[in-house]
């Protein structure tokens, strides 16, 4: 019962990915490419999380946890670029 | 690090040089090792005290503008608890109501930006408002210039900046004005 | 405890029905503001909501699991707020439906 919950939240999931991944390619403009990445991020933390569940090891929590902190970096010097140049 | 909105420009020179913002700093950051250790072994704690310290000190200078040790700890604490379920209602609120505009074949979106005045003083709870407006979906802050926010609204309800600022800033603000005073 | 199972497997599936409902939003949305409201932060919603339930399957790390989700929960909005700022800095425009532009008419007068 759980497990067959748990599957249909992950086509959900990938659903989610697969249009982010559509607006990453349609752009228009770089920071809506962030955009998208950013949402995948947001999918990708939880998605760590549940692989880290499944296979038992703690290890991937903090996997998951330094994936959030570069994706914040990163977002963080995307918009400091688009601001004012490198 | 942080976008230059969030910076205050009027230091206080006599909070520089003295210890308790330090303090306050490395005791959030050896709170913050102790949780993601989750252990009380002898050798973390060390380790969490040592790096905490060196951070702290490093930091301060860069921190100390926007932290600062609350005074009457206890009725601000109690009023960051009643906080945090009143946040996450307000998320849960407008994610239902984004996600109904989402799936609208007709997408019913008025967006525009509007302006709003808060009545904060301190920078620590300006932050605070400006990110919890923006966690909130429906609202997002583009730019801030002292009192004033910017708002990208999805859906502009209210033109003149007294009823904005009603209907996005004032609830949050009960709250955050009582926390960081 | 095959109950908490379920409970924990629907709180997920709540999450990313949140998930899958945000990204439409960006692949919907006219314009870059709007996908950022549709799109960061309706996810948030559904990161925490995963979160919770993948806690709940494992209640021995949901400390370290909620950990993940306050930290995103505190980033998140300070580089949508960053990304959004620099953006209309740089001059992205707003979709044409958009009823105004406050922040544009200051720039202009002062």
């Amino acid at each position: 019962m759980a497990d067959t919950i748990l599957l249909i939240a992950l086509v959900l999931a990938a659903g989610a990915v697969l249009l982010a991944v559509l607006r990453l390619l349609r752009g228009p403009t770089a920071a809506d490419r962030a955009v998208a990445l950013d949402v995948m991020t947001l999918v990708f933390v939880p998605g760590m999380v549940a692989l880290a569940v499944f296979s038992g090891r703690k290890i991937y929590l903090d996997v998951a946890l330094v994936y959030g902190v570069l994706s914040f970096l990163g977002v963080m010097s995307l918009a400091r670029y688009f601001d004012r140049g490198i | 690090m942080w976008p230059r909105s969030f910076e205050q420009p009027d230091v206080r020179p006599d909070e520089e040089r003295s210890l308790r913002p330090f303090i306050c700093l490395s005791a959030g950051l050896l709170a913050l090792w102790l949780t993601l250790t989750w252990s009380l072994d002898p050798q973390e704690v060390a380790t969490g005290l040592v790096v905490s310290l060196v951070v702290a000190s490093v930091a301060r200078s860069a921190v100390h503008s926007v932290t600062g040790c609350p005074g009457s700890i206890l009725r601000r604490v109690a009023w960051s608890l009643a906080y945090i379920p009143y946040l996450l209602r307000a998320i849960i609120a407008a994610n239902i109501d984004v996600a109904r505009r989402v799936v609208n074949p007709a997408l019913p979106i008025r967006p525009g930006i509007v302006k709003v005045r808060t009545n904060l003083e301190s920078p620590l709870g300006r932050l605070f408002l400006t990110s919890s407006i923006t966690l909130t979906p429906g609202t997002l802050t583009v730019e801030t210039s002292g009192r004033e926010l910017y708002i990208h609204w999805i859906d502009v309800e209210a033109d003149g900046i007294e009823e904005a600022s009603e209907r996005i800033v004032r609830g949050f603000e009960r709250y955050l004005e009582r926390i960081f005073g | 405890m095959v109950a908490w199972d379920v409970i924990g497997a629907l709180v997920t599936l709540a999450g990313s029905v949140f998930l899958l409902l945000g990204a439409i939003g960006v692949a919907r949305m006219p314009d870059l503001y709007n996908r950022m409201q549709a799109g960061t932060k309706a996810t948030t919603l559904g990161n925490l909501l995963t979160l919770t339930g993948l806690g709940i399957l494992m209640p021995s790390w949901l400390p370290k699991i909620l950990l993940i989700a306050v930290f995103v929960l505190v980033t998140n909005p300070i580089s949508s707020h960053a990304l959004a700022r620099a953006a209309h800095a740089a001059g992205i425009p707003l979709a044409k439906g958009s009823v105004k532009d406050a922040l544009d008419h200051d720039r202009e007068a002062r």
